[in-house]
């Protein structure tokens, strides 16, 4: 089987991030995403820190320290952007008027809870920025990640063992081996790479998986 | 003649006692009143409680009043950094109380003292270690937490310009937890890029108005 790289899974997201859509792509993996939006599709980011209508990375020598992304790197304004303060950019996530936001996780579990803050290890020292006023707050929550740990064990799983970031708030998930739902049935695939059998994916995923149509 | 402008940062920051309740507008360094924190860290003021999104970057602004001694506790979302060892340091030694709170959280905590609410129930955090304790509701087949109103005897923020009247406007995202903290603070104080007359900014542009707002200072008066 062909597994997906980063890359080609920032691009499956894209595919699904629809013209029109308010979006946010959560710090890491998930902006890797606004590589893969096409040119003609108009889409809405929105950064934590206060915009919308967030641009592309600036040229070298453009970069202005008072615009920057969630990840405190210097950005740019689209044309019919906009600045605003934090208790305003929080509203428009836990006021629900975001319609997609994509995150990286540690675990997501059957239930659709997510894990993606904390490794709960001792001496770590807890942060945890816009992670859980992100994942409650959009209409739909796309989770993208490897599907195991290096270690090779499942990151979907019965029960995460790791902090939660959030209760049953995951709609999607997409991995290097699947693209899965959670919905109240249970998790359905809905697609897998090339060279995969379901059974196989059950196998790997280590619980009750359903078959679904694309 | 109502004047708000402050001779010197110095000046403005100078009634800051032990054990104050602070807020430092910024996220990361964007919007981080450099200057002020500055003349706070000569002020000299100690056991503070910092409210702040970070727990400083570098060696320089809230990291230097980190680093200096001068901070008990901090309430913040994201400490943990790339460039956070000072905060890393003191936190890892004990020397440091942390009250970790998720961004909107905070956020809204501080609009709810700025606009006199007295706490409120937000879905953020539910079933979570950091709703662990609180009071929980169901309203409306939703679950939430309730959170409690941040207060502060000071906010030192960051804008664009102001005026002698206290009329803010900022500049691009360091405009952040600014709006918010000066309305949460019984005393504000703005570090400007510009001092301007009365009537230069738009009224219809001004970001934070007046009320909110007891000093205005040029970041660059001694």
């Amino acid at each position: 089987m062909q597994r997906r790289t980063r890359d080609q899974i920032a691009a499956r997201v894209a595919q699904d991030i629809h013209e029109g859509a308010y979006v946010n792509l959560g710090i890491g993996l998930p902006t890797m995403v606004a590589n893969h939006l096409p040119a003609e599709r108009e889409v809405f980011l929105h950064s934590e820190n206060g915009l919308l209508g967030m641009g592309p990375a600036p040229a070298p020598g453009e970069e202005d320290e008072d615009l920057i992304n969630a990840g405190k790197q210097p950005v740019t304004l689209l044309a019919g952007g906009s600045y605003f303060h934090h208790g305003d950019s929080f509203a428009m996530m836990r006021g629900g008027h975001l319609d997609i936001c994509v995150l990286g996780a540690f675990q997501v579990s059957r239930k659709g809870d997510l894990a993606n803050w904390h490794t709960g290890a001792k001496g770590a020292i807890p942060a945890v920025g816009g992670a859980m006023d992100l994942a409650i707050g959009a209409k739909q929550v796309f989770v993208m990640m490897e599907h195991q740990t290096r270690q090779g064990e499942s990151k979907i799983v019965e029960e995460c063992s790791y902090p939660l970031t959030g209760v049953a708030c995951v709609s999607r998930i997409y991995t290097d081996l699947a693209v899965i739902d959670v919905t109240a049935q249970g998790l359905v695939v809905r697609e897998m790479v090339e060279g995969l059998g379901f059974d196989e994916l059950v196998d790997i995923s280590g619980l009750a998986l359903r078959k679904g149509q694309a | 003649m109502i004047n708000k402008i402050s001779g010197s940062l110095e000046a403005a920051v100078v009634d800051i006692k032990d054990g104050a309740t602070v807020m430092i507008g910024g996220f990361g360094n964007a919007g981080m009143p450099s200057a002020l924190i500055d003349a706070l860290i000569g002020q000299g003021a100690r056991e503070l409680t910092i409210v702040n999104n970070n727990a400083g970057n570098g060696d320089t602004g809230l990291a230097a009043l980190l680093k200096a001694g001068r901070v008990r506790k901090i309430i913040c979302s994201f400490p943990r950094q790339a460039d956070s060892h000072v905060f890393d340091s003191l936190y890892h030694a004990g020397k440091i109380e942390l009250e970790l709170t998720p961004q909107g959280n905070l956020a809204e905590r501080i609009r709810a003292a700025g606009a006199g609410i007295g706490g409120f129930f937000s879905p953020t955090g539910y079933g979570t270690l950091l709703a662990e304790g609180k009071e929980t509701r169901l309203i409306g087949g939703r679950h939430y937490v309730l959170e409690s109103p941040i207060h502060a005897d000071f906010a030192l923020i960051k804008a664009l310009r102001g005026d002698r009247w206290g009329n803010l406007v900022y500049r691009k995202t360091a405009r952040n937890f600014g709006p918010i903290m000066a309305m949460a603070a019984a005393c504000t104080v703005a570090q400007v890029g510009e001092v301007v007359e009365l009537g230069q900014l738009d009224p219809e542009t001004i970001v934070t108005p007046g009320i909110f707002v007891q000093r205005v200072v040029a970041q660059g008066s001694h």
